[in-house]
């Protein structure tokens, strides 16, 4: 059993995801970001590995892709810096990434990789359902690792269900029609939407993530799911820091309160 | 056989890689765009359209003092005699009809040189749909006419900003902003990339031009077939379209025009089959120019159409097989080409065109072989590059 379930098992509520780039704002913050995470109280550490084209973020992640690139982050160089992560990092590690990095690297390797250094689960939000589960499915059991799907407003009923089949970790509910970062505030319809999905009684946990900032944000994606991901409003605390480990404690003790 | 099969794919690329925020809009045009481009009422008004609103069918034309010169039986194929100057136009007249079946009320699209651009713009004030268009930073400084065509005809013109400010960003965003408004929009792709169906849907918009030389070449040399067709590729739409009746018939040679910059190998170029790997771009799997870690490498050509680091699928597929001829010119040649185009046939042609044009220096043929080039564009937009070239 990986870790995503354990702390699914233990937690059904208020769960905390923060997604920050690897390499990012300076090459060698990778792993300080994950222990300065854990120790603030979150609960999943999303890790983003940086793309030259990534075409589902917001500006706030793709300056941050583009930063974390040129200080001269690569896959390679995450494996290297998270080799020995488990001696210090205890919570879920979960990577996100988009396609080519990973196919350019190996799907297999890759996942064998991610085995090694102790990742418990990927989110590819390129790699569709069907290529997933024509292609790489096996290899991701075979390697213990949990596949995490995207489902948005727009997401049929009928695909959530077949996604829920799939899925073996958490589904990732994308709370709007957006690119990262896109949007502040929660509206109604967004809440329709939560609450639609929460009918549902889907096997596996959710977490609702895109423009969720802060306590309230929080607090109300929490109501209508298993908690939140944090990803452009985590990435601005930590753009501009002086004191890393200071900033990031401030920050999320200020979500979680 | 060159097909595409039910999943999107020419042999090994194509497919639709895609964000699950996409699947919807994705499915809904795979689902339904067959059929309502076979239905009667859409070929009525796409057929009308073409002819009446873009001018077609546009001429085949004998090039005598260039057949000359090169010893073969030169023709031109005259897309940049289509209305807004350039083949764009066959397919976004296609899209806007399929866009209003389909009952959106907004339009977005990315552009490089300006003109798909300048057809979507043209096409939505048409119809009077709302409509939006990225353009690379960079590509609004040098295409400067084509941002004011646009904006005269009333579309709103965003920059991109990452990246290399170039064709490429410009469909990063766009594809951003169809998952910020994915319900009331169609993305107008301007090439033969993206998601499936996209490339084979823009091919088959394209087709026309084809469709035309068979029959125009058999009036004027008895034969439908010529020897040889040569096409520019950025994305590869005029090229899809030129070579799409012709994929199946082995004794036509296929040549492709790439941009190769200042040199394939000078860092600074836009040669993907030359200097590309397989990989995934815009929603497919292709060959693309990228690093050994998988990052995109910006591409350069002195002609913004072609400066985009990956091809349509259906293109990897035929040069993966052998079946097309892939030549890399360089923006020096391709200027040379394009002043020798104007003054020995009276034709000033876009600069994409113009890399099409010198591959004529580029390969082999025989005296007396039929050799079509499909003049995908005219100069108009590119007279500021010609000037500050300067070497006429
Ligand atoms: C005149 C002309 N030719 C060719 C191209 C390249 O596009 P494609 O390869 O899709 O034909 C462009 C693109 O802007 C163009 O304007």
């Amino acid at each position: 059993m990986n870790r995503i379930h354990t702390l699914f098992q233990n937690k059904k509520e208020r769960v905390l995801s923060i997604y920050f780039t690897a390499g990012f704002p300076a090459l060698e913050d990778t792993l300080p970001t994950m222990q300065a995470i854990e120790s603030a109280g979150a609960d999943i550490i999303e890790i983003g590995v940086p793309y030259s084209d990534p075409i589902a973020d917001g500006p706030t992640i793709q300056d941050s892709n583009m930063i974390a690139l040129e200080n001269g982050m690569s896959l390679k160089k995450l494996f290297e810096q998270i080799k020995d992560m488990r001696q210090t990092v205890s919570i879920p590690v979960v990577l996100m990434g988009y396609l080519n990095p990973i196919i350019q690297y190996g799907m297999e390797s890759f996942l064998k990789k991610c085995q090694e250094v102790g990742v418990d689960g990927l989110i590819l939000p390129d790699l569709p359902m069907q290529q997933y589960l024509d292609e790489f499915k096996t290899l991701f059991e075979q390697y213990g690792l949990s596949n995490t799907f995207l489902i948005s407003p727009q997401t049929s009923e009928q695909r959530i269900r077949e996604i829920d089949e799939h899925s073996n970790g958490f589904i990732y509910m994308v709370s709007s029609h957006s690119i990262t970062g896109a949007k502040t505030g929660i509206t109604e319809a967004q809440i329709a939407y939560f609450k639609r999905v929460q009918a549902m009684n889907l096997k596996n946990p959710r977490l609702i993530g895109f423009g969720i900032s802060d306590a309230e944000t929080f607090g109300t994606a929490s109501q209508y799911s298993n908690g939140a991901i944090i990803g452009s409003a985590f990435i601005k605390k930590v753009k501009d820091s002086k004191d890393l480990k200071a900033d990031i404690h401030a920050y999320i003790k200020s979500v979680i309160q | 056989m060159i097909k595409v099969d039910e999943k999107g794919f020419y042999g090994k690329f194509g497919g639709a890689y895609i964000p699950e925020m996409l699947h919807p809009n994705i499915e809904e045009l795979r689902e339904n765009y067959e059929q309502i481009v076979a239905s009667p009422e859409f070929q009525e008004e796409f057929q009308m359209l073409l002819r009446d609103f873009v001018g077609r069918p546009t001429p085949l034309y004998f090039a005598k003092r260039m057949s000359e010169k090169y010893g073969a039986k030169i023709y031109f194929k005259r897309e940049d005699l289509c209305h807004t100057g350039a083949h764009k136009v066959n397919n976004t007249v296609g899209q806007i009809i399929l866009a209003k079946k389909l009952g959106k009320k907004r339009i977005i699209a990315e552009t490089g040189a300006g003109q798909h651009g300048v057809a979507t713009a043209t096409v939505c004030a048409l119809m009077g749909m709302d409509c939006t268009i990225y353009m690379g930073a960079l590509d609004i400084q040098r295409q400067r006419p084509n941002v004011e065509r646009m904006r005269i005809l009333g579309a709103k013109v965003v920059p991109a900003t990452s990246g290399s400010q170039t064709l490429k960003d410009a469909t990063n965003e766009a594809m951003r902003q169809w998952i910020n408004n994915p319900v009331d929009t169609h993305y107008i792709i301007g090439s033969v990339v993206g998601p499936h169906p996209y490339p084979e849907m823009v091919a088959r918009f394209q087709a026309v031009i084809s469709e035309e030389i068979k029959k125009q070449l058999l009036e004027k040399e008895g034969t439908e077939n010529p020897d040889i067709l040569i096409a520019c590729v950025g994305g590869g739409s005029n090229a899809a379209g030129t070579f799409y009746h012709y994929y199946n018939v082995p004794q036509v040679r296929l040549v492709a025009a790439e941009a190769a910059g200042l040199g394939v190998s000078s860092g600074k170029s836009a040669a993907t089959t030359a200097l590309g790997t397989p990989g995934i771009l815009h929603g497919s799997k292709t060959l693309l120019m990228q690093t050994e870690d998988g990052q995109v490498v910006e591409p350069h050509s002195i002609s913004a159409g072609l400066d985009y680091p990956g091809i349509g699928p259906v293109h990897a597929h035929l040069f993966d097989i052998g079946r097309a001829e892939f030549v890399a010119v360089e923006d020096e040649d391709a200027m040379k080409a394009g002043i020798e185009l104007s003054r020995m046939e009276g034709i000033i042609p876009a600069i994409e065109t113009a890399h099409a044009v010198h591959a004529l220096n580029m390969i082999e043929f025989k005296k007396d072989d039929i050799i079509v080039i499909n003049l995908s564009g005219r100069g108009d937009k590119d007279l500021d590059t010609y000037i500050k070239w300067g070497g006429y």
